[in-house]
């Protein structure tokens, strides 16, 4: 047994409005440069649709993550050492711009300085890449905002496979759900296999995937083997960028931006111990349905002494095992079974989960056509179909999906119960397999979600800082060239990257190149 | 003076070259590895690249693995096998085959880059130049296989690599055994050198980066909190 820590990640879905604040305050404070103005760390997608970018779930087309072999080895999708340096002179799997989106903004100058015409000014779009004027914006950022787009053109999500999908075009029939998404900051990551400069690692001590922006060289093929699409290539600087999940905040026992800001109180984040050794049993295992118990398998028990003893043997520091004992993702993953893997088939074992959302049943119910499941509405009478969400988050297992469904409809007919009418609904828990102390602090997790709760994030320790001795006389990174200072245009031809930043109303406004 | 401007291109300028190739790259390597990157495009473009890149590369790296074979063997070692004039025959044909590779694979390089809007919005004037530099590169090299069939019997094959095997081990007189050579030869010689001169400070530098590491790294990488470095008791 080889223990590792992991700072891990839960979305409840249930409760996303689909603001995009994590979105946004991700944009501002790490994608606000030239070179990755279409680049999201953060972006939240309407289901079904195709995505950002366009069909990221098709692996077929990128061939993004892992397969095993019939001989039970596990390579990359893309192929293996040889056949993915072959590649490397024309990534064929790359995605073009355009499946993200051409980064344009609009001529709001033209807006002020316009001569008295007869027709109100507008501002029309102009391109970021090529300063050219675009006549039509064909695609943006969130293009399929709440079902924007045709429904013959969202339903190529792959999500709909093994479903009958066509009624779901109707407006009787229809559904949605938002599904923020950012690094998954894997324990089998594909991204770091794929980089031929071996620039991509995983941190020993919190789990979180970097790139080293010195040693990548822009070979891009962790863009494609990225199922997950959340690997971006900067045009400008020519390296390969992605979500560092905040880790200066992390390591100061913060949570990253996107959950400090999210408004629907739905990000968790809490300590995971897992054992390194059975990361690749786990992730080879042969059946896809399969992959999302394994993975839960490799999770260790906090609590258990034999594990805290090897944890101790490994260096993880007493304060880290506190808080594996209060992680909040350790009881929605663990304890309550309520938060899943997003697409376990990939094999990379992701470690952002997602509690699958509820849906409404009223348009059911007014019709008189709801079906009861002993204490609960049948789960077939929610309008998003589980075959969907088990797409989504076991590789098209329904019986984990149906069963955090069931828990989560359970502790709100309790809570009902125990408002509206004054009475213990037992019988309601005891159907979804939960004791009335879970439901309770299920509810004060869920509902409540106090600040405390659900980010329980131990700081880093001074023993993992390097010494920052070396460091005397340096100039720190940059997005440049370290100590050129302002005019990193120089000699080696670093380009001059220029940042955009939106001033506050009342700061008085300085230069906004850097 | 022509004697001068001889002399300075063919027993000077070689070393000029090597060694702003040698130290600019460690320069650059050591002070400013953040600009050290293929510069690739593809993300704004795959037109044409899958057929272009693909020739060019496998074109060039052949043509390059030909010279440094081909100029730096000693006439002693390779005769064992090989006749001069054989081996003349040799390079024309395989580094023929190589250059009209490249050839293709350049040109298609050469017009996206001139004609493709985004390419062209968002790269640099190296990138440019340097496309264009090895695209006239490239033709002199092609002329100079049409001119090697007039003296097929390795004669200027083997003055060619007596200066370059001068220039290698430091020795004088090598300027000495490129009188007399046909300009293209000269001329390709001179750019040839060019090109080492800027590659620091183009993107040209990635020839160093060639990942072979990759075929023996394990498919994971974690890297472990660093152990605090000892710098000794501070004063």
């Amino acid at each position: 047994m080889k223990v590792r820590a992991q700072i891990a990640m839960v979305l409840n879905l249930d409760k996303c409005i689909g603001c995009h604040t994590c979105s946004i305050t991700c944009k501002n404070v790490w994608t606000s440069r030239e070179g990755v103005e279409y680049a999201w760390f953060n972006n939240v997608e309407t289901k079904p649709g195709v995505g950002y970018p366009k069909e990221w779930e098709n692996q077929d087309k990128w061939n993004g993550g892992w397969v095993r072999t019939r001989a039970g080895k596990l390579v990359p999708k893309a192929g293996g050492r040889w056949r993915m340096l072959s590649k490397i002179f024309a990534n064929p799997d790359l995605p073009q711009i355009d499946d993200y989106y051409e980064p344009f903004d609009f001529d709001y100058q033209h807006l002020h300085e316009a001569p008295d015409v007869k027709h109100q000014p507008t501002a029309r779009p102009r391109s970021k890449l090529t300063g050219q004027r675009m006549q039509k914006i064909h695609w943006g950022p969130n293009w399929e905002e709440i079902l924007g787009t045709e429904f013959a053109k969202r339903s190529v999500d792959r999500n709909f496979d093994a479903i009958q999908k066509e009624i779901y075009g109707t407006f009787e029939k229809t559904f949605m759900m938002y599904l923020p998404r950012l690094c998954e900051h894997c324990l089998n990551p594909a991204c770091v296999s794929a980089c031929p400069s071996g620039a991509i690692y995983k941190r020993e001590e919190d789990g979180i995937v970097l790139i080293d922006q010195d040693k990548c060289r822009g070979w891009r093929m962790c863009v494609s083997a990225c199922p997950y699409k959340k690997i971006y290539y900067n045009w400008k600087s020519g390296k390969s960028e992605k979500c560092i999940f905040c880790y200066p905040r992390i390591e100061m026992g913060e949570p990253t931006v996107c959950s400090e800001t999210c408004v629907g109180r739905i990000r968790y984040l809490g300590v995971m111990l897992y054992d390194a050794d059975r990361i690749e049993a786990a992730a080879s295992v042969p059946a896809e349905k399969d992959l999302y118990q394994a993975h839960l398998d490799i999770f260790l028990d906090p609590f258990d002494p034999a594990v805290i003893e090897a944890a101790r043997k490994e260096g993880i520091p007493d304060s880290w095992l506190e808080g594996a004992k209060a992680s909040p993702v350790y009881k929605l993953a663990i304890d309550w079974q309520l938060a899943l893997p997003l697409h376990p088939e990939y094999r990379t074992l992701p470690m952002v989960w997602y509690v699958p959302p509820l849906s409404p049943i009223q348009s059911a119910a007014e019709r008189g056509r709801i079906g009861m499941n002993g204490e609960l509405p049948d789960i077939a009478s929610l309008r998003i179909p589980v075959r969907y969400l088990a797409n989504l988050l076991t590789a098209g297992d329904e019986a984990p999906v149906v069963r955090a469904l069931e828990r989560l409809m359970a502790m709100r007919a309790w809570r009902r119960a125990l408002n509206v009418e004054g009475v213990e609904d037992h019988a309601v828990l005891k159907q979804a397999g939960l004791t009335a102390a879970q439901a309770e602090e299920m509810y004060r997790y869920l509902a409540i979600a106090n600040y405390e709760d659900r980010f329980v994030i131990p700081s880093a320790h001074r023993e993992y800082a390097n010494d920052a001795y070396g460091e005397r006389g340096g100039c720190g990174f940059t997005f440049g060239n370290g100590c050129s200072g302002d005019n990193p245009a120089d000699l080696f031809s670093a380009r001059k990257t220029t940042t955009y930043s939106v001033h506050p109303n009342r700061q008085e406004k300085t230069g906004v190149t850097s | 003076m022509m004697n001068y401007l001889h002399q300075f291109a063919f027993q000077i300028y070689p070393y000029i070259a090597i060694a702003v190739f040698l130290i600019g790259s460690w320069a650059r390597f050591d002070y400013a590895m953040y600009t050290w990157r293929t510069g690739s495009s593809q993300l704004l473009s795959s037109r044409g690249m899958r057929l272009g890149s693909n020739l060019f590369h496998i074109g060039i790296l052949a043509i390059l693995a030909g010279h440094v074979v081909g100029l730096l063997t000693p006439h002693a070692v390779y005769e064992l096998v090989i006749t001069a004039p054989q081996k003349q025959l040799l390079a024309m044909w395989v580094g023929g085959l190589a250059g009209v590779l490249c050839f293709v694979g350049i040109s298609i390089l050469l017009w996206r880059r001139l004609f493709d809007a985004r390419v062209r919005a968002t790269g640099s004037f190296g990138d440019l130049l340097v496309l264009v530099l090895i695209f006239a590169q490239l033709l002199l090299g092609m002329v100079s296989i049409r001119l090697s069939m007039d003296h097929l019997d390795g004669s200027v094959m083997v003055v060619l690599s007596e200066w370059a095997q001068h220039i290698v081990t430091l020795r004088a007189g090598a300027a000495n055994f490129i009188y007399g050579v046909h300009w293209v030869y000269q001329a390709h010689l001179v750019l040839g050198m060019t090109l080492f001169l800027i590659a620091p400070f183009t993107r040209l530098v990635h020839v160093w980066s060639i990942p072979l590491g990759y075929l023996w790294r394990p498919y994971q990488v974690v890297r472990k909190r660093q152990a605090t470095l000892n710098y000794g008791p501070r004063a």
